[in-house]
């Protein structure tokens, strides 16, 4: 490792940054050394981005000072850090989607024929392009359209663009969150090459098995202010996550003792949709048991939900919930029966991010806080109201934007909205996806009451550890068929990795294929 | 209204101080342009316009608050104009005329509400569709077909010697005393405002309790703002923009009903032309946002006064009558450009 450089090649210096009254950052120092990876770790709101954003010139400090191989730096805008070797690659990523690859890669700053037209030179770019695209290990025809690549490929064109700018600190934020294993794993091979020709990586992530392979040192941020760090041998799971939230947290246990009654909450029964390969899903919830769903990204989990819900079209088989049968298609007689679906996409399918609190958690439940048609305010009020408070949302007043608030507070409202109408049946789709340790663990306790309430839960989810911590069973997708079912004594990391890739069991091990943890 | 839906809508009121503001500006330089300008005539005048136009901004509001867009709105004012006309005409009485042309009317929306959620078009083409269509079919409802001789040899029965050949013609039923009864509705008064202005009060505060304190408003908001949330939560929501294209379709039909009772002959060429786009402007101008979820029946009453308040100044301020469309424009962007003030100053851009 690069430590033995006695001075900091980039170092921010107490930096602060305030935000319309929120304090953002408050005097963090970091420090980072050429060809180390340091992965960024806290929870949503800790100020990792902010961050990020001052040193790559996107935002300015309030405070404090930049200082670049020992001498002070400004940077009015990003351009100044580019010109300066430091590249931040966006969380959502800043690509034209209609244009080429090679054209992306040089955009802004295009090969030029010589002559007053300023014609672009396509082959130079075309030539340059493909060795750029071999440095990162993507094998695509540059002229191949941005649009038509998967999330990870883009992920790694932006960093071959970083790259061409000869990017000295490059910094992603949440590079894998929605890449598949295959492309993580390249990610990490690219990242690796980069650090071994003295680049150096910084990496916000949430997956904590992502930083126990590949950072060299740990920085955590917790409510803006430097929370620690750790060196490489002192990385593991436990401390990684007391960095983060202040406190230990026991990982998930189990609880106790798992009263599943036999009585199903839902049956599916050969249920097909559009594109769902034959025979349809078969399938049983029973009451008070939280049935897991695990699988790989594109199993077809998501699909199934929809279709069970009514969202998707169904084109055969049968949903009988609590007994009684359901029109297919139909999401509000689905609603009205008691079914609920918490969706994957909080924000785009969960959520009116403008509106306040109380305005979503009332949303689906306007159907009997009404007289005539006529919102009765009052009962609202006392609705949402109790949710607030059953659900432990943080949130100054009910109106407040439900955009503005962490991404587990929002879960929680989402939840919240239907738990409302005490549901028999709750569809979690990704529960705890982009939400922090501390209120994973609240949305996990949450879970656990309604279970042991009666409510049958379905979970899917694509964390191995919630899955296999947080499920009284699991069933396992594999390209849009169950590929089987695992019982408590049967579940361990290998054997739904089997199942989730439709293969028997390998010697690798899940967490180095690079399942999502953390 | 409950609390939680009012402290939602700190930014519309906001928005609704501002529009108030802007009209207490209109309405001082009017004062100051001429003495006439606030004698009683004028203002009947004015609530006249108001009353008219605010019931087609109440209808686009509808629309825009659901996400979507109405371009037809000038064009199927003409279509119910020109076909309460011809219904006249033709001997019906009055009553049956308007409940034919109300209802006609709301089947446009209907079906252009079907295109737009069954087959997915997008508003903008569906209703620009519209706008040609309905224009079209009003045209050709009044058309007059002449041989090489000047002889009437088809169409719509010409009224006096028609000049052109193969033209449309205008309607009118101006000099029908045994109408000015039922016309009343129009040009008559009701303790001391013109009749527009209480059927505005009328519908305003119909959408007020639709928009502001029923479930079926809130729906629309949702979709508004997002409609795969709405979706999500179980909202029917192609059956609530439907209703939206519909009802703005029936009021832009009730404005035709009042064109016609208003001027007495309603020309399938000039008969609403822009005024899709007046009511439009006045929405926004009242704070519809055109993405969608934002906006308030108060707001859109109100703004809706601000146009009429316009050319009103631009005729008593002597502005040459040519640059009204300038100063409409000049007007809007104003607006806008305030409006984007106020909110880089709070702080509260409406982020994705």
């Amino acid at each position: 490792m690069s430590k033995a450089v006695s001075q900091p090649a980039l170092w921010a210096k107490g930096v602060s940054k305030r935000y319309a009254g929120v304090q953002a950052l408050d005097g963090v120092s970091v420090e980072f050394f050429p060809g180390e990876v340091v992965a960024i770790i806290g929870e949503n709101g800790a100020g990792k981005s902010t961050l990020m954003k001052i040193l790559s010139g996107v935002v300015q400090p309030d405070e404090g000072k930049l200082f670049l191989d020992g001498e002070e730096v400004n940077f009015p805008g990003p351009r100044d850090a580019m010109a300066k070797g430091i590249s931040l690659i966006h969380q959502e990523l800043n690509l034209a989607e209609n244009l080429s690859i090679a054209d992306n890669l040089y955009l802004g700053r295009e090969i030029r024929w010589a002559g007053p037209l300023g014609l672009i030179d396509h082959a130079a770019t075309r030539k340059g392009a493909a060795g750029l695209l071999s440095t990162v290990g993507l094998r695509l025809d540059p002229g191949t359209l941005v649009g038509q690549l998967s999330p990870g490929q883009k992920q790694l064109v932006e960093i071959a663009r970083s790259l061409s700018l000869t990017a000295r600190f490059l910094i992603m934020d949440e590079p894998t969150s929605s890449l598949t294993q295959k492309e993580t794993d390249q990610l990490e091979a690219v990242v690796r090459e980069l650090k071994s020709n003295g680049v150096c990586v910084i990496y916000i992530t949430h997956r904590l098995a992502e930083v126990r392979r590949m950072a060299d040192r740990v920085v955590g941020l917790r409510d803006g202010k430097n929370a620690g760090s750790l060196d490489q041998n002192q990385i593991s799971h436990d401390s990684l996550i007391k960095l983060m939230v202040g406190r230990e947290i026991k990982p998930p246990s189990h609880s106790e003792q798992v009263v599943t009654s036999s009585k199903a909450v839902l049956r599916l029964e050969d249920l097909r949709y559009a594109q769902s390969p034959l025979p349809g899903i078969s399938l049983e919830v029973k009451s008070g048991e939280i049935l897991g769903m695990a699988g790989l990204m594109g199993a077809g989990r998501t699909e199934l939900s929809e279709c069970v819900f009514g969202l998707r079209k169904r084109v055969g088989g049968k949903v009988i919930l609590n007994g009684s049968e359901l029109p297919a298609n139909d999401v509000r007689s689905s609603i009205k029966q008691g079914m609920a679906l918490v969706p994957e996409d909080r924000r785009g399918h969960g959520l009116l991010l403008e509106t306040g609190v109380g305005y979503n958690l009332s949303l689906p439940n306007l159907d009997w806080l009404n007289w005539f048609g006529v919102v009765r305010p009052g009962s609202e009020r006392r609705m949402v109201g109790e949710q607030i408070k059953n659900m432990g949302v943080k949130t100054t007043n009910a109106s407040k934007p439900v955009g503005m608030l962490s991404g587990g507070n929002q879960q929680k409202v989402v939840l919240g909205k239907w738990l409302a109408r005490q549901p028999k049946l709750l569809i979690l789709d990704e529960p705890t996806r982009g939400v922090d340790v501390g209120a994973r663990e609240e949305i996990y306790r949450i879970m656990r009451a309604l279970a042991a309430n009666g409510i049958g839960i379905l979970m899917i989810s694509s964390d191995m550890e919630e899955v296999l911590s947080v499920s009284d069973r699991i069933l396992v997708m594999h390209e849009g068929a169950l590929s089987g079912e695992l019982h408590r004594n049967q579940f361990s990391e290998e054997a739904v990795m089997s199942l989730a890739t439709g293969k028997p069991a390998e010697e690798k091990t899940a967490d180095h294929i690079g399942y999502g943890r953390g | 209204m409950s609390s939680l839906a009012s402290r939602l809508n700190f930014a519309q009121y906001q928005r609704v101080l501002g529009v108030i503001g802007l009209l207490l500006v209109l309405v001082g330089l009017l004062a100051y342009s001429h003495p006439n300008s606030l004698q009683n005539e004028n203002l009947n005048n004015l609530a006249r316009r108001i009353g008219e136009r605010g019931i087609i901004t109440i209808g686009v509001g509808l629309v825009i608050l659901t996400g979507g867009i109405d371009l037809s709105i000038g064009s199927v004012v003409c279509l119910s104009g020109v076909s309460f006309g011809l219904f006249l005409e033709a001997g019906w009485s009055p009553m049956v005329a308007s409940v034919v042309v109300l209802v006609g009317s709301s089947l446009i929306g209907f079906s252009q509400g079907l295109l737009i959620t069954k087959l997915r078009l997008q508003p903008f083409i569906v209703t620009l569709c519209g706008l040609f269509l309905w224009r079209g079919l009003a045209k050709f409802l009044t058309q007059v077909r002449f041989d090489k001789v000047g002889q009437w040899i088809g169409g719509s029965l010409p009224e006096g010697e028609a000049i052109f050949r193969d033209a449309c013609r205008d309607v009118g039923v101006g000099g029908r005393q045994d109408l000015s009864g039922f016309f009343q509705l129009e040009t008559g008064h009701f303790l001391g405002l013109p009749m527009p202005a209480w059927i505005l009060l009328a519908v305003a505060l119909m959408s007020w309790i639709l928009v502001h304190a029923t479930t079926h408003g809130r729906y629309m908001l949702a979709i508004g703002f997002n409609e795969k949330s709405a979706k999500y939560s179980g909202i029917n929501t192609d059956a609530y923009k439907i209703l939206a294209y519909t009802l703005c379709a029936a009021l832009s039909g009730l404005f035709g009903l009042l064109f016609l009772m208003d001027v007495g002959t309603a020309s399938p060429n000039t008969a609403g032309n822009f005024y899709e786009l007046y009511a439009i402007t006045g929405a926004v101008l009242g704070g519809c946002s055109l993405r969608g979820g934002e906006g308030t029946v108060i707001g859109m009453v109100l703004g809706t006064a601000v146009l009429p308040l316009l050319q009103n100044l631009v005729n008593f301020a002597g502005v040459p009558s040519d640059l009204e469309f300038s100063v409409i424009g000049l007007a809007l962007l104003g607006g806008t450009l305030f409006d984007e003030l106020l909110r880089r100053l709070n702080g509260s851009s409406r982020s994705g």
